[in-house]
């Protein structure tokens, strides 16, 4: 899968989780999106792993800095 | 990992993410509860999601969830945060995950489930002592290391036998007591899998033990328990025939046809028909409705061998061409309950809908197409939770079944008072005794509308009512030629002033409405003040969604 769609798929489940039409970067963390806190980060990680049908490891999830992180480690899982 | 998607859309029940956006709306009317949450880690999501289904059924729960792991000290400390707050519903969630931990650092491991019942007993009896909330406590899930293999199951020093032992000392000891009620978690991580119900991301990560999807089904479960403790559950059950009790057309296919007994699909129908028999035999009321000729349908419950339910198990038998609106209208006028309080089985889904459209609250469950997944897919509903359960319930479709023949000798007398005369009625009349308490208790919370200031009292209640000197119980029997109809009515009169006594309670069982007991129990209140020196009765009448019957009851007598 080619990285814009992996991130267009990652958008998608954020417009679900937060019910809001947002469209994020690579470089956004939870300081740059609206109702992005503690209890939505997990039903983020949560239906993400279901949309790309993978499972992180827990020190994957603590590793991640901002939503591009989050995608080189989709786009590895995804190989 | 099996798909959790289709394990929960079997079970038949709302995603987590839907659970979160039911907001409360303006033309509903909620009961408003107050409750508290103990655990061992954090439950946000399960609050979330029991707030979610409360507002489906039509519950306002405000939720307080103590700090993590305060468990013991929240319950036992007086000076605690709980203890200074009241509660209705108090939910208490410990996780094997901790409990394994606990197990790993003790010594002896053969007396873990011993002193962890200890120190559950007595938490349960702190519980059950500072406060009238009710408890719903969840049991233990299995975690099995497995260090002894399948051996685990048959030595002491297993966790897996230490847990299965806690948890029955718990089910045990709670059997006996009033106010509270198990989750039962384990139940239900068999039915959607341990795989499916921990995720080891979260709990590493965050500390929750249960995956997010797996939310919904507990909090339901949840639900299904404080519904009960609302006196809100199901008392009857109404079952087509035709390819639900048996398969195929009893009309077409011929009693030596239909599909019912060891070969096949009949094994299914023969498995549901137990199922059924055994919700009979706790007092749920099974009604038939079917559209066949009365003659015929009969004569499969006379006649066919593999039949595992019989005449004497249905209270209505109900066989016609009419249509099942009308018919189920009928049933449920000759009962005498609420549609709410009713369940409709049928195969066929055009039925089903008719009766969705036609009669809004009663509970169409919509069956799997294949029969044999019909007792588990029904089960799964959870449809007749409970929180009691008494010697009156295993006679009550006896009761159901003797009142109809009552309604049928009605039928004979022009004048009701010439019927009631004919009935030759008889009621004894008892102070509170510890042998009747239990049946009051139950009518008090089953009774919603002959029921003055629909006021329920738990056995406790009574017990101190019985022993107090401001107050009495007075409680009534009824028998009739046809049979007995049991403790049927109670008053609970509380002494105000001197000579004076308030009715704090009134209610009577909705099966003997309308035959002059009413007039009979306001005689022997009369004459019960006059030999206790009391002047004045003086009495007050609640309004209540259910009991408008007897809102002018006091200026009629």
């Amino acid at each position: 899968m080619e990285r814009n769609e992996i991130l267009k798929k990652v958008n998608d489940v954020f417009i679900d989780v937060l019910e809001e039409e947002v469209s994020i970067k690579e470089e956004y963390s939870s300081y740059d999106v609206d109702g992005w806190d503690s209890l939505t980060h997990i039903m983020l990680i949560v239906e993400t792993e279901k949309k790309f049908n993978i499972k992180f490891l827990s020190s994957e999830i603590i590793s991640w800095e901002n939503v591009g992180e989050m995608i080189d480690c989709i786009e590895e899982k995804l190989k | 990992m099996v798909k959790l998607k289709k394990v929960l859309l079997f079970i038949n029940m709302y995603t987590f993410k839907e659970l979160l956006k039911f907001k409360l709306s303006e033309s509903s009317v909620y009961k408003k509860l107050n409750i508290s949450l103990l655990s061992d880690q954090s439950c946000q999501f399960l609050t979330k999601s029991i707030i979610g289904y409360g507002i489906k059924n039509l519950f306002d729960l405000s939720i307080w969830e103590a700090p993590i792991n305060q468990i013991d000290s929240q319950i036992l400390n007086p000076k605690s945060s709980f203890n200074n707050k009241n509660f209705d519903i108090t939910i208490v969630f410990e996780s094997s995950h901790s409990l394994l931990k606990k197990f790993n650092s003790t010594q002896n491991k053969e007396t873990f489930s011993g002193e962890q019942f200890i120190r559950f007993k007595e938490l349960i009896e702190e519980l059950h002592r500072s406060s009238k909330t009710k408890v719903i406590l969840f049991n233990f899930y299995e975690l099995n290391d497995q260090v002894f293999g399948n051996f685990s199951s048959k030595t002491k020093n297993s966790f897996i036998y230490q847990l299965r032992r806690l948890n029955f000392l718990i089910s045990e000891f709670t059997s006996t007591i009033s106010r509270i009620s198990i989750l039962d978690i384990s139940s239900i991580q068999n039915k959607i899998g341990s795989k499916n119900m921990f995720d080891s991301s979260l709990y590493v990560n965050y500390g929750m033990v249960l995956s997010l999807d797996s939310n919904p089904i507990i909090s339901k479960n949840i639900i299904d328990i404080i519904s009960s403790y609302n006196s809100i559950f199901k008392k009857c059950i109404i079952l087509d025939l035709d390819n639900t009790l048996w398969g195929g057309i009893i009309g077409d296919d011929g009693i030596e046809n239909i599909k019912l007994g060891n070969l096949g699909i009949g094994k299914s129908f023969v498995d549901f028909q137990y199922w059924i028999k055994k919700l009979k035999d706790r007092g749920i009321i099974i009604c038939v409705c079917s559209k066949n000729n009365e003659d015929v349908s009969r004569n499969v419950f006379i006649n066919h061998p593999d039949m595992v339910l019989s005449l004497d198990d249905i209270s209505l038998f109900v066989s016609n061409w009419d249509s099942k609106v009308d018919n189920i209208k009928n049933i449920q006028k000759t009962l005498n309950i609420g549609f709410d309080s009713m369940v409709f089985i049928d195969d066929n889904p055009y039925e089903r809908d008719s009766i969705k459209e036609n009669i809004p609250f009663i509970t169409v469950p919509d069956l799997p197409k294949d029969p044999s997944n019909y007792v588990s897919f029904l089960s799964d509903e959870n449809l007749f939770e409970t929180v009691t359960y008494s010697n009156i319930d295993k006679d009550r479709t006896k009761l159901y079944q003797t009142e109809y023949k009552r309604v049928k000798s009605r039928s004979n007398f022009t004048d009701l008072s010439d019927y009631m005369i004919n009935l030759d009625m008889k009621s004894n009349v008892e102070l509170l005794n510890l042998f009747n308490i239990p049946r009051v208790s139950q009518l008090s919370q089953r009774s919603n509308q002959f029921n003055l200031r629909t006021i329920r009292y738990e056995e406790d209640d009574l017990i101190q009512i019985m022993n107090s000197d401001d107050s009495y119980g007075l409680v009534f029997d009824l028998r009739d030629k046809f049979g007995d109809h049991g403790i049927i009515s109670f008053l609970i009169l509380k002494k105000t002033s001197l000579g004076e006594v308030f009715i704090e309670n009134w209610a009577m069982s909705c099966r003997v409405l309308e035959r002059g007991m009413e007039n009979f129990v306001i005689n022997y209140l009369q004459e019960f003040c006059e030999n206790q020196n009391i002047d004045f009765i003086t009495s007050e009448y609640l309004e209540s969604p259910k009991n408008s019957l007897v809102k002018n009851l006091y200026d009629k007598l």
